[in-house]
């Protein structure tokens, strides 16, 4: 996982490139963790661009990074989420408290079904 | 008219976290016989890795042991069993329930039945105490294309 730390505007970005599922949202959770205790962001990024898999393991990570950075008075949002990720998203109902970023022009996500 | 099992696979493993990863890719490729969609083969691979993890994180807790896929491939649908030999579920209806998680200190959502509810057709749950646990999971493939011989 990538981590980019924008001094200029306090912007935390992860640029998440596995499956998260219950195995790699432990080492995803610390990592995060980490930079953002150090940190102290205004606004963190979880960018899904690089993502095909996500299960409830992964909503159990987003949620908890969002509580930690709620405390800090920050705000979490989510980013290039493919149609798959979104649904799962969706269901779980963590969309009424987090925003999906506008995708970017060149980094919607790689994996978008072509069916 | 009775539905004729066509094919058939069983997978044993360890249940340990890094091998979620394996036995997804082990039902997609199972799965794949029947021609899914990517949307389709997501969400089956999705709703098997919320049952393995619950065998993993629930069934077995910090203790080893083995977790059994039996998949059978039917002429336009799948079913998945997913077992294990763990503590087994007190309450099958409050397990249910969306939100609730008898480990929300590890940060689970608690979102587990419910994502299997809704990405599979059906989902019936065999489970006691002590008993172990039995997922069984079944979609049918919309995309099956008819057989031509």
């Amino acid at each position: 996982m990538k981590t980019d730390f924008k001094k200029k505007d306090k912007s935390l970005y992860f640029y998440l490139d596995e499956d998260i599922d219950h195995h790699n949202s432990e080492k995803i959770r610390r990592r995060a963790d980490y930079e953002i205790e150090i940190h102290i962001p205004k606004k963190v990024i979880f960018d899904f661009r690089n993502v095909n898999f996500m299960d409830s393991s992964g909503i159990g990570m987003v949620i908890g990074r969002y509580k930690l950075v709620s405390m800090f008075g920050g705000e979490l949002k989510i980013k290039n989420v493919n149609k798959i990720v979104r649904k799962t998203l969706e269901m779980s109902g963590l969309l009424k408290i987090i925003d999906i970023e506008e995708n970017d022009e060149t980094g919607g996500n790689r994996f978008e079904e072509c069916v | 008219m009775k539905n004729v099992c066509e094919n058939e696979m069983k997978l044993e493993f360890l249940s340990k976290s890094c091998n979620e990863a394996f036995s997804r890719g082990v039902i997609s490729a199972f799965v794949s016989q029947l021609d899914p969609t990517i949307e389709e083969i997501s969400e089956i691979k999705t709703a098997v890795s919320e049952a393995v993890t619950n065998s993993i994180i629930h069934g077995y807790e910090k203790e080893e042991g083995i977790i059994t896929i039996i998949s059978k491939i039917y002429k336009d649908f799948v079913q998945i069993e997913i077992i294990d030999k763990g503590k087994g579920i007190e309450n099958i209806e409050e397990a249910r329930k969306p939100l609730f998680s008898s480990k929300p200190t590890l940060e689970r959502a608690g979102m587990g039945f419910t994502i299997m509810e809704n990405f599979m057709d059906s989902m019936e749950i065999e489970s006691a105490l002590g008993m172990g646990t039995k997922v069984i999971l079944k979609r049918k493939i919309k995309s099956k294309a008819p057989i031509t011989v």
